[in-house]
């Protein structure tokens, strides 16, 4: 607690020598001490509900939005927080029955789990090699994927948009499978390095000592090993594809082929017509799950980033 | 990442029992030929759909390819000279300076408050910070969406809000008037940077040693001067990465811009990448579109260089 500086620990020791204080004065420093504890207490919530409110309230919105009836929402003088007319679940059932939504949830979905299959298979051996095997290119190599993953997509994707039709990939949701890692192999390699390198050493080589190849201490104990970095990798991995907004824009235009990132804007506003109610359902739907997972590996994501390229 | 040890100058003990006892190592033992073999498919994949990509968009930037003619005729840097006469070229350039100078001050300042708020220790905790990272853990353009409703000329609940207390008298039409939009596309921006930074400024905060701290609070420092005497100080390196790693992330990104305004009011808004990508995709100049998007590559380098500094002096922390 006393790491945030936020309140002075218990029976802090004033600065002068305490036995130059006489019992009222004590008492004195002691009820400053206790209050200025209590407002930093009351700060502290004040900000902490602060943040959550402005970080949250699209969303709050968004779940009061879905349930309107229209004659409630497409009026200006109600209450946007409130119901004026009872609520109703029809549009929130539009968006399931009407529109293609659980088509680009689940284009979404299969696409993520092949990206983070390839990934996995791609950078969990690259990692090993930059992390533990003696390389003489080992360094440079890795600052080299380091580099590659903050090129982004805006950089690339008219150009990527003539490689996936050379493929005969335009227009389907498979070009998104084969273009994806080359987003999510980078960051998965830098945050696999750190999660790698904690492993011991020695437990491996009494691996190799008890029989075990190389390759064979790899994929039976330093795999094993690694399993909680490999989950935080794989939420990442997938919500990096969930997220991907510009290559799935420029390569993919049929409707059954889309993404919820660019099916939702794109299917959903049709022209100067919004479904209001059915978007803000597609948005909440989505966010919430995503954001249970993730926060169920922070502690992970936080130790990934400090040890990916930074600790040896 | 930190260089390794001279080849072959680890383990060579184990090496050479393990060598002595089988007589001859397996391939599957052998570290100069397991980690080439290891990196292969990653390095196989990058080149092909990184490198590659990248060498085409210099080669389309230089010829004359359209979507409806994709044959590369070279026509030298007559792209570039068109684009330079484009004074919608400079608006974007502008923007996308503005959207990320402005977008990172205000990450740096919040994101430092909110990751000395996650890591106090407080009740309801974990449902605050649940909702504190939404933002960045729901897909962007579903959460742009979720603004351009917050931002509607007429049903705006902010404008609703701020006509109920009297602070307006009509609507403010956030995304129709040229300085409000930009002021929403840049306020939309940070609320989705800002945990993402936060987070990496906390992973920061946990490693600096708890004694530092106590020795200051029993020392007598506040608050507050504990925070820029210590905190700050120590952080600066990590403060510096989260930054740097929001500014790519927002001067490379076209989906706030595309959802929320399209670029508008008359390209008030227009950002490098939604410029490239109206241009590039939706008007079938790939020349043009690969040309103003390769003015994102010195910008990143230069980004990318100072994050691998601030890295280095992390690890002398």
């Amino acid at each position: 607690m006393a790491r945030t500086g936020i309140e002075p620990p218990a029976g802090v020791r004033a600065p002068v020598g305490l036995a130059a204080m006489d019992a009222a004065e004590v008492e004195r420093s002691r009820s400053r001490v206790a209050t200025r504890r209590r407002l930093g207490r009351a700060g502290l919530y004040l900000a902490a509900v602060g943040a959550a409110l402005v970080a949250a309230t699209p969303f709050v919105w968004g779940t009061i939005t879905m349930f309107k009836e229209d004659a409630d929402l497409y009026n200006p003088q109600n209450n946007p927080f409130a119901f004026n007319i009872s609520p109703t679940g029809e549009h929130v059932s539009f968006l399931f029955d009407e529109t293609k939504f659980l088509t680009f949830a689940g284009n979404t979905l299969w696409v993520g789990l092949l990206v983070v299959g390839i990934t996995l298979a791609v950078a969990l051996p690259a990692a090993y090699s930059l992390a533990r095997l003696n390389m003489r290119w080992a360094s440079p190599l890795g600052i080299g994927i380091f580099f590659v993953y903050l090129i982004p997509p805006t950089l690339l994707f008219i150009s990527l948009s003539r490689v996936v039709s050379t493929l005969g990939l335009q227009d389907s949701t498979w070009s998104l499978v084969a273009i994806y890692p080359t987003i999510t192999i980078p960051v998965s390699v830098w945050l696999l390095i750190g999660f790698l390198k904690a492993i011991p050493r020695d437990v491996e080589e009494q691996a190799m000592v008890d029989g075990y190849s190389r390759v064979g201490a790899f994929r039976r104990v330093v795999i094993p090993l690694a399993l909680p970095g490999i989950v935080a990798v794989v939420v990442f991995a997938f919500t990096l594809t969930a997220h991907e907004f510009i290559y799935a824009l420029a390569f993919i235009s049929p409707s059954t082929e889309k993404t919820v990132s660019i099916g939702v804007p794109t299917e959903l506003i049709r022209g100067d017509v919004f479904f209001w109610q059915s978007l803000q359902a597609a948005a909440v739907l989505v966010a919430v799950p995503i954001a249970f997972a993730f926060n169920l590996l922070l502690e992970r994501f936080i130790t990934g980033f400090t040890m990916g390229a930074v600790k040896t | 990442v930190e260089a390794k040890e001279h080849p072959g100058a680890r383990a060579t003990p184990l090496e050479a029992i393990r060598a002595a006892v089988h007589g001859r190592r397996a391939l599957a033992d052998r570290e100069s030929f397991l980690a080439p073999l290891f990196l292969l498919p990653a390095v196989v994949y990058i080149l092909a759909l990184v490198a590659f990509p990248f060498f085409l968009a210099l080669a389309f930037s230089l010829s004359d390819v359209t979507a409806g003619d994709p044959s590369l005729d070279w026509v030298g840097l007559s792209n570039f000279e068109a684009i330079f006469d484009d004074p919608v070229f400079w608006r974007s350039l502008r923007n996308t300076l503005l959207f990320t100078a402005v977008t990172m001050v205000l990450t740096v300042i919040l994101a430092k408050a909110l990751a000395l708020i996650l890591v106090a220790n407080f009740r309801f905790k974990r449902i605050v910070r649940f909702f504190v990272l939404l933002p960045w853990t729901t897909p962007i353009a579903l959460a742009a969406v979720a603004w351009l409703w917050m931002l509607d000329s007429v049903y705006s609940p902010i404008d609703w809000t701020l006509r109920e207390f009297g602070f307006i008298e009509s609507n403010l039409y956030w995304l129709g008037k040229d300085n409000l939009a930009m002021a929403s596309v840049i306020a939309v921006q940070t609320w989705r940077i800002v945990p993402l930074a936060a987070v990496i400024i906390m992973a920061g905060l946990v490693a600096i040693p708890d004694d530092i701290n106590d020795a200051a609070a029993i020392d007598g420092a506040g608050f507050w001067r504990k925070l820029w005497e210590i905190t700050i100080p120590l952080t600066l390196p990590v403060i510096g990465v989260a930054t740097l790693f929001g500014a790519i992330l927002t001067f490379t990104d076209m989906t706030v811009v595309y959802i929320l305004t399209r670029g508008g009011p008359t390209n008030a808004t227009q950002v490098l990448p939604s410029y490239a990508y109206f241009k590039g995709i939706e008007g079938g100049d790939l020349a043009q579109g690969a040309a103003i998007a390769l003015f994102l590559f010195p910008l990143l380098l230069v980004a990318a260089i100072a994050i691998l500094r601030s890295v280095r002096k992390m690890e002398t922390l």
